[in-house]
């Protein structure tokens, strides 16, 4: 917005100034912009594209089996019905997966805030031997992939006992790097004063980072809950590979063995199994936009 | 190293006290980085090491409870690896992914941001949420979902239907299944780019576009000239996390198509997990060394072509 504004005095004050000049440059055309009705046209059918899959999802989840069969689909359901959720909840354990879910993703975003604002705390204020080595770690591992690490950490969990359970779903992701550096950037950015004033108070640092540094952080707090959270809950490979019985099944370990098993063809209820797991989080999406935003300009980019 | 309190005592006596509050500070400060370096060893550092080690040696689902009674093979579990024309196979397709993924990925994004950032100055909010949309999404759900859209029957295809065209069978075809997938894969990273270029944007000197557009330059001048240069460091950026991610791609072919049909959309993470699936654990660990390579040998070129050229 600005920048048309500011654009176009610019371009007034060169037309005012000399008009001849102005008209050959082409500079009049460009005064006021014209309503540029093609680019909402091509961002609306983008965005149709976009969003068109998880209509169909949740459409699709309303649908009788033998209204699937037929050719070419209805786009509404024309006979809607809950029986794909009452499926999902009864003859198969879906309240099981989702209380999985969060029981894991719950863990995760508390170990994360925790040991992620205490070693941001070290990195970002205080001076010791062997901080560069302890960032230079983190910076090193921020992009190593699961899949380079999840063969031994497999035989790891196994020694420990800690296959199909809790812990071994869990203990992996509980420090994350990205983390660790989201809090270390946030806290650089708060003033040393504040520390400096609480220590000749006499307060020790354990009390100045839990009473001084923890109450500001606030927004990078939210930011990475939201993110941690996410993650957790769409982890794939990890619990696919730890959860043996269906017990400990995650929502989209359940929803994938399903999707490829004897219950593949029940299309209605894929759907329906696929909305459990996107609707929850599009709609926390939608309210804490801007929080997702706010990731990323932490994470390093302006 | 310690800022000295009000009260600092004789010049004479400073430096052991110094000395005594640094080392005091380091142990507080390592206090607490206790939980995170514990866990960060055990669970990150210890397993990358040990997945190198693993590779070179014999290891299988049996020797699961003594892991160290293991042999060394030194490079067998490599060369078997690239005797193997299902893993030669998975680079391909790996390859194809992520050389035809990623472009497309950021020149749809950079269009995106461009469009939210300069053409429009209504419902931007509701097309950045739109576009973000896919990536907050589990890809296990969405690949089930767009596996129903790419049937033979499916939305898609009614759709082209629309025009007169006959679509193919998108993931029963050779031919059409790992196209699909990277069109999913597109669709589902656009947004993710669309907010980090937007947010380089937001760098981009706007005094540079009003001299420019003083001067006479066109649009596609100003985007040549000012906003692609200034931009430089977040394409790095944008490439370098999709290119990792592309990398890596697993989700959509074990949902959509387990590989096949014919090996066309085995992805290397994909034939990672299969032979971990196997019980060839040190063959798996060899085969995700290799992709890991990979992930790093692509960040240097990214670097290399898009970073600083001075």
């Amino acid at each position: 917005m600005s920048t048309i504004t500011g654009g176009t005095q610019m371009t007034d004050a060169a037309g005012a100034g000399a008009s001849t000049a102005a008209t050959v440059t082409g500079a009049p055309r460009r005064r006021r912009p014209r309503p540029r009705w093609w680019l909402y046209v091509v961002l609306t059918l983008g965005l149709v594209a976009m969003v068109m899959p998880f209509v169909w999802m949740i459409l699709g989840s309303f649908k009788t089996n033998a209204e699937i069969r037929q050719y070419p689909t209805n786009f509404w359901p024309l006979d809607p019905t809950i029986d794909n959720y009452t499926q999902l909840f009864g003859r198969l354990d879906f309240a099981t997966f989702f209380t999985n879910s969060i029981i894991v993703a719950s863990f995760v975003t508390l170990g994360n805030i925790v040991f992620s604002s205490m070693v941001g705390y070290a990195l970002a204020k205080l001076e010791f031997r062997g901080k560069r080595l302890l960032f230079l770690l983190v910076l090193g591992t921020l992009m190593v992939p699961g899949v380079v690490t999840f063969v031994p950490l497999f035989v790891l969990t196994a020694n420990l006992g800690l296959v199909n359970s809790y812990p071994g779903l869990i203990l992996p992701f509980l420090i994350t790097p990205l983390g660790v550096f989201l809090m270390r950037q946030f806290m650089l950015s708060l003033p040393d004063d504040i520390i400096e004033a609480a220590r000749i108070d006499g307060a020790g640092e354990w009390r100045i980072f839990a009473r001084v540094i923890m109450p500001l952080c606030g927004p990078a707090v939210a930011t990475l809950t939201i993110l941690t959270f996410l993650a957790s809950w769409n982890n794939f490979l990890w619990p696919l590979v730890v959860a043996t019985t269906e017990d400990k099944y995650t929502l989209p370990v359940a929803l994938a063995l399903y999707s490829v098993g004897q219950n593949a063809a029940q299309y209605g209820l894929m759907m329906a199994g696929a909305v459990v797991v996107v609707v929850p989080v599009l709609l926390i999406f939608v309210v804490l936009q801007r929080y997702f935003v706010q990731g990323i300009a932490l994470t390093g980019i302006k | 190293m310690v800022a000295l309190s009000p009260s600092a005592p004789t010049p004479a006596r400073a430096p052991a006290r110094a000395s005594r509050r640094g080392r005091r500070a380091t142990l507080v400060a390592w206090g607490f980085a206790a939980p995170f370096l514990i866990l960060f060893l055990v669970f990150m550092a210890g397993p990358i090491v040990a997945s190198l080690a693993m590779s070179f040696t014999d290891l299988t689902t049996r020797d699961l409870q003594t892991p160290f009674n293991v042999d060394f093979v030194a490079f067998e579990n490599y060369v078997r690896l690239f005797d193997d024309p299902r893993f030669l196979r998975s680079l391909l397709n790996t390859s194809i992914f992520v050389i035809v993924g990623v472009p497309l990925t950021m020149a749809l994004a950079l269009a995106v941001a461009l469009a939210l950032n300069t053409g429009i100055d209504r419902f931007r909010t509701v097309f950045r949420v739109g576009y973000y949309a896919p990536v907050v999404t589990s890809i296990v759900a969405i690949a089930i979902v767009w596996r129903f859209i790419l049937q033979p029957d499916g939305l898609l295809n009614a759709f082209l239907g629309w025009f007169g065209i006959q679509g193919p069978e998108w993931l029963q075809s050779t031919t059409w299944a790992l196209p699909s997938l990277i069109l999913m894969a597109v669709w589902r990273n656009i947004g993710t780019l669309m907010v980090i270029f937007l947010a380089g944007l937001q760098g981009v000197p706007k005094e540079h576009h009003e001299a420019a557009m003083v001067d006479g330059a066109n649009a596609f001048q100003r985007f040549g000239n000012i906003t692609l240069p200034a931009m430089r460091p977040t394409l790095l950026f944008a490439a370098v996390i999709t290119g990792i991610g592309f990398l890596q791609f697993f989700e959509e072919p074990f949902v959509m198509t387990r590989g096949g049909p014919l090996d066309s959309t085995l992805s290397t993470a994909m034939y990672t997990y299969n032979q971990f699936g196997f019980g060839n654990y040190s063959f798996a660990s060899a085969a995700s060394y290799v992709l890991f390579l990979a992930i790093v040998a692509l960040s240097l070129i990214q670097f290399r072509l898009l970073g600083r050229r001075d």
